[in-house]
């Protein structure tokens, strides 16, 4: 059985970051590049189900820059079993993305594509869903749990008002929600052992037609921090003074 | 021509996206999956399928794709910036082989669109290249617009294709309001101890004020609180008149669910949390000592 894996270098979840001072972009300097989140805890999923299956095989893919490779490196490491680098500067949006990867979906035959729900540079939420769109596959986004059932996957997805579990027969594709695992750690010389494992880099199977694009990037605007206040009387006055009460 | 159809999952969504679709300023149809939609939106044409429940996305994109093209051509398909929408919406891009935009909050013209990204730091001017687009849209920066008139209404049979099969669902829901719909929240952080606390000193206070209860993603994380509550970049995105944040650091993938609200309190016993920087009203305090009191001087 194939699992594919789509990952994305995104920018530090956790770093503050801001627009170019001209709009054209966002001030990446000295801010560190990781995995996207949502991604990671794909790769993990796919490790911890081929625990349970051991013919399971995992291929990690990236559409970007050479400087991916690092991302790759790290999913290897994680346990994926080879790597493809798409390599390209041109710019993409999710549409086009989810065409790149349908392309190697269709060469590779996965069973199974499992991917972030997310995108936390972009936010966009959408490569996923169009992904199984292009392949006509059945889909379950926003996966809280995943079971083999022997002819697919059992996985329960959370929703807005709770969450819901579903059955899906191979090939199918599901996205990943923060609460499905917890990543392992991986220190450096585990990234270093993962060198010897195979990562293609190939050009991609052409060039994108993107149907939306980023003209600029601004600050949002700031609230004000407001007034501390000494005490839950003084709360109660100024929160009925202003009718929220 | 410029033509929008809005797809709701319910009813009531139709409304709150009617206000988009005035400020977008072009001729919109509705079609609401489940639910009666008011006519007096707007609307030139209302739609009502005739499905007897929420079909699964992969079930339902085909036949919503073949609708929208035998009764378009519309330019533009809006939904709720939901999860059910997100999921929905996407796929039927997919299936349209139509960009999208996520989360508009703004729209400078019919094809030019604001949104955020990296957890609200960074608001991004989306240009839509083709047609059609399809849309998500957070209903705050979108007010519902004044009634009036009177849409052709009817109703829409979807065939479903099912791929993947429903086997159970729990909606936990309850008696409070939506958390997307509510007008008081009260969220609270990692510092809860556990389930039981959090339902009675949050969710006391809740109930006094008539409102819903949300929680950071470390309170859910730690199994304090349930997933459908958690607010943020990665949760609901609310925009109530008052949210108050006991025991809330103020992560910037939290705030980025809250900016919409009309007053923000903060309840930290440090008085260097980050949420102070955001909040209109903060108090240093053990939320312990200060949600009771709250709770009892709020209703005198
Ligand atoms: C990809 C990604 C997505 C994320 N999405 C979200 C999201 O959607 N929503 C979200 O909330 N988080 C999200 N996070 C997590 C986020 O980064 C923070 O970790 C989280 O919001 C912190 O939750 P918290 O404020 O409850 O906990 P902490 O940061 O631990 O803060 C607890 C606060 O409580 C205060 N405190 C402790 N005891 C008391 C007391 N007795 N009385 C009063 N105050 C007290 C402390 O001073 C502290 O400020 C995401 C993270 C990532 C990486
Ligand atoms: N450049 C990329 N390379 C590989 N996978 C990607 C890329 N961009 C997006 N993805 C995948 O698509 C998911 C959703 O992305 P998005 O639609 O941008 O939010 C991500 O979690 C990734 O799994």
């Amino acid at each position: 059985m194939k699992i594919l894996v789509p990952v994305k270098r995104v920018v530090d979840p956790y770093a503050k970051v801001r627009p170019l001072a001209d709009g054209s972009g966002i001030d990446t300097t000295g801010v560190k590049f990781e995995i996207n989140p949502f991604d990671e805890i794909a790769v993990e999923e796919a490790v911890r189900l081929r625990e349970k299956d051991p013919s399971i095989e995992i291929t990690v893919v990236s559409i970007g820059k050479g400087e991916c490779e690092e991302q790759l490196r790290k999913a290897l490491a994680m346990g994926a079993d080879k790597a493809v680098l798409i390599e390209t500067d041109a710019e993409y949006d999710s549409l086009a993305i989810a065409k790149e990867l349908a392309t190697l979906v269709r060469e590779l035959e996965p069973d199974v594509v499992l991917m972030g729900k997310q995108a936390t540079d972009d936010d966009c939420n959408q490569a996923g869903q169009m992904l199984a769109a292009k392949l006509d596959w059945p889909q379950a986004t926003f996966a809280s749990k995943v079971d083999l059932t022997g002819r697919g996957l059992r996985v329960t997805r959370e929703t807005d008002s709770g969450d819901e579990t579903v059955e899906l027969d191979f090939p199918c594709l599901v996205t990943t929600d923060l609460r499905l695992n917890e990543p392992r750690y991986i220190a450096l010389p585990g990234i270093i052992k993962a060198r010897s494992k195979p990562l293609e880099k190939r050009a991609p199977s052409e060039a994108p037609t993107v149907k939306t694009r980023t003209t600029k990037y601004s600050s949002p605007p700031a609230r004000a921090a407001g007034r501390k206040l000494s005490s839950v009387d003084e709360l109660v006055a100024v929160l009925k003074e202003r009718g929220a009460l | 021509m410029s033509r929008l159809l809005i797809i709701a999952f319910e009813g009531a969504e139709a409304a709150q996206l009617a206000g988009f679709a005035k400020a977008l300023g072009i001729p919109f149809d509705v079609l609401s999956l489940s639910g009666k939609v008011d006519l007096d939106l707007g609307a030139a044409k209302v739609f009502t399928s005739d499905l007897n429940e929420l079909p699964l996305a992969d079930a339902v994109s085909g036949s919503l794709s073949n609708f929208i093209q035998q009764n378009g051509p519309y330019t533009h398909i809006a939904g709720p910036s939901s999860m059910r929408g997100k999921d929905l919406l996407a796929r039927l891009a997919g299936t349209l082989d139509a960009g999208m935009v996520t989360d508009v909050i703004a729209i400078e013209s019919p094809t030019l669109f604001h949104r955020p990204m990296v957890a609200g730091s960074i608001i991004a001017t989306v240009e839509v290249l083709s047609t059609p687009v399809v849309l998500t849209v957070r209903p705050a920066g979108f007010p519902a617009p004044a009634r009036s008139g009177n849409s052709e209404s009817g109703i829409l049979s979807l065939s479903t294709m099912p791929k993947s099969q429903r086997v159970s669902v729990s909606a936990r829901g309850g008696a409070r309001p939506d958390l997307t719909q509510a007008k008081i929240i009260v969220t609270g952080g990692r510092p809860l101890k556990d389930a039981e606390t959090f339902e009675r000193i949050l969710g006391g206070l809740a109930d006094t004020l008539g409102g819903a209860v949300g929680a950071t993603r470390a309170a859910v994380d730690s199994g304090i609180a349930p997933n459908e509550l958690q607010v943020g970049q990665t949760g609901k995105i609310v925009a109530p008149d008052l949210y108050i944040a006991a025991g809330v650091s103020g992560s910037t993938q939290h705030m980025a669910g809250i900016k919409d609200s009309k007053i923000i309190v903060a309840i930290n016993k440090d008085p260097d949390a980050p949420i102070f920087e955001s909040a209109d009203y903060g108090l240093v305090a053990d939320l312990y000592d200060a949600l009771p009191e709250l709770q009892s001087k709020a209703k005198a």
